[in-house]
């Protein structure tokens, strides 16, 4: 039997930022995080004093890689005037920065800290596609590698084997993509604002223009099936069940809840939160599950006493359509098997029962590695202080709130239940 | 052969001698492919070596139209893809490995469960001899 964990004391989170995601070719690691940095600042309701900041925890993953700099926790601390006060880097893949968020919790639950300052950032637009695959790839199994896997190839895998388990078929990865299109319009910091309908009339206008032949597809569903312009990545993941490569960088400011009204009026409290670990994919027990993901969920849930029925809305780690339909499942909020039917009835949508990436997710709102841990976290803050405008899940008493993020192929899993009292 | 430390490296020379070799548990028989020094199952670190057939069956699998680097040297992309999966094999572990003799470009025709037989690829000579594992019907 688990031990139940709680936290020496409580933290709120009580500011946030998140960059405008995309590709930024003509800016660095260091823009994007201090145009984060500078919405965290402003957006802390009575003000916040910098020097006030005890240390910083931030999310990497392979900008050692992707722009040829490791060490940034310093670079972070130069930049934002907090020398000579520590800065630690944390890195799980494209958990990273998840980990940093927990880290900082931890240093103020100890009582070690008052108020620290975490985040994360990735810098991926200066690689070609291709070595952006292969810097992404460090975080999968040597043993994936080897055989010839790719990071679409590993959900690609494991989409067939859910899909002979349960009788899914392509189609329901549609549903998903639909989905995480309609809600990235109104967000105005997604990479690819646009709903499918939007892609499909900007591709009809391309050609007209060219006096091409203009396609006639019936709906949505038939577009995402024309090879065409949704060719297979790695089959049965095609382009449009992929995230985009992404710049940009996040902020959380956290504090000690005995403090945050000093901050704020409505502080966002943590109520849970875990962390996990996977095996590679020859290794698990079940293909059609993340142990991590379940692992992490479990901790949390029994931490803020809450359950899956209890969680208004989540952010999950869709890196790929696939993956969405995991973790809905491996949450708890769907049973095993129903995931894909649950949002193929618009459960999940802005507007369902359970709202799930109301950002747009990883596929529309981008995925900077190492910033998305902290950038879901932000969704989650945004969404219970009431600030995410055309996109506030539109329930009343928006109470509780989750974000879950994976790294590599389930390698590293958090799992963070956010709160309003 | 018994005096070969349970890793990878180990792993990778049997391959090269068309063998699969894993680890087995001493203390309760967990079986592990690749081997490893530890046990899973109860922590115990007295192994011995084990043999696998080198048949199974297909478990899940995708085909890569994308091609990584070093896969991409190999000649395969976007008009030549290829397979990669899982396979289940009889003693009760499972395995990633290259799926070959199955038409990549029809991925839609290739079926879980499909029974499978292990082959392996080389790759380079002497001191850079690499030994891929695949797996065909």
């Amino acid at each position: 039997m688990a031990k139940k964990r709680k936290l020496g004391r409580g933290v709120a989170v009580v500011g946030g930022g998140l960059t405008k995601l995309g590709l930024f070719k003509d800016r660095n690691s260091k823009d994007f995080f201090s145009e984060a940095y500078m919405e965290m600042v402003e957006s802390v309701d009575k003000g916040l004093d910098p020097i006030d900041i005890d240390a910083i925890y931030i999310g990497n993953f392979t900008n050692d890689f992707f722009v040829n700099q490791a060490h940034w926790a310093p670079i972070i601390s130069d930049l934002v005037g907090h020398v000579p006060k520590p800065v630690t880097r944390t890195e799980g893949a494209c958990a990273s920065s998840a980990l940093a968020f927990r880290e900082g919790v931890f240093a103020i639950a100890s009582g070690f800290y008052d108020v620290v300052l975490v985040g994360g950032l990735e810098q991926m637009s200066k690689c070609s596609t291709e070595e952006v695959a292969e810097g992404l790839a460090m975080a999968a199994s040597p043993y994936e590698v080897a055989a010839g896997f790719t990071f679409p190839g590993v959900f690609g895998t494991i989409a067939t084997a859910y899909f002979a388990r349960y009788g899914a078929t392509r189609e329901a990865l549609f549903d998903v993509t639909i989905k995480s299109h309609t809600n990235a319009p109104l967000n105005p910091k997604a990479q690819f604002p646009m709903t499918i309908r939007d892609f499909m009339n900007a591709r009809i206008g391309r050609c007209r223009q060219k006096g091409e032949p203009v396609p006639n597809w019936k709906d949505e569903k038939d577009f995402l099936r024309d090879p065409v312009v949704n060719p297979p990545i790695a089959w049965p993941m095609h382009l449009f069940d992929c995230c985009p490569i992404s710049d940009g960088a996040a902020c959380l400011l956290l504090v000690a809840e005995d403090i945050a009204k000093r901050f704020t009026d409505n502080p966002i409290y943590v109520a849970g939160i875990g962390q996990g670990s996977g095996y590679s994919l020859h290794a698990k027990k079940d293909l059609t599950s993340f142990e991590a993901t379940r692992a992490a969920a479990q901790e949390a849930y029994e931490m803020s006493g809450l359950k899956p029925e209890d969680i208004q809305f989540s952010e999950v780690h869709d890196c790929f359509s696939m993956a969405e339909i995991l973790h809905v499942e491996d949450l708890g909020f769907f049973k095993p098997g129903q995931g894909y039917k649950a949002i193929g009835e618009g459960q999940t949508r802005l507007d369902g029962p359970k709202p799930i990436n109301t950002s747009g997710g990883l596929k529309t709102k981008g995925h900077p590695v190492g910033a998305t841990g902290v950038a879901q976290l932000y969704e989650v803050w945004v969404q219970l202080t009431g600030r995410a405008g055309k996109r506030q899940v539109p329930k009343p008493n928006l109470r509780v709130g989750g974000a879950h993020n994976l790294g590599g192929t389930g390698g590293t899993c958090t799992f963070t239940i956010l709160e309003r009292r | 052969m018994n005096d070969k430390p349970f890793n990878d490296h180990s792993y990778e020379e049997f391959l090269n001698e068309w063998k699969i070799m894993g680890s087995k548990c001493k203390k309760c028989g967990a079986l592990s492919l690749p081997p490893r020094p530890i046990c899973v199952s109860c922590f115990g670190s007295q192994m011995e070596w084990v043999q696998f057939r080198g048949d199974g069956k297909l478990a899940a699998f995708s085909s890569i139209f994308v091609a990584p680097p070093p896969m991409a040297k190999e000649g395969f992309g976007r008009n030549n893809p290829y397979i990669v999966g899982v396979v289940e094999l009889p003693e009760g572990v499972k395995v990633v490995a290259r799926i070959t003799g199955v038409d990549a470009k029809k991925p839609d025709q290739i079926k879980v469960g499909t029974p499978l037989q292990a082959e392996f690829l080389q790759r380079g000579e002497g001191p850079s001899k690499q030994t891929i594992l695949a797996f065909k019907p």
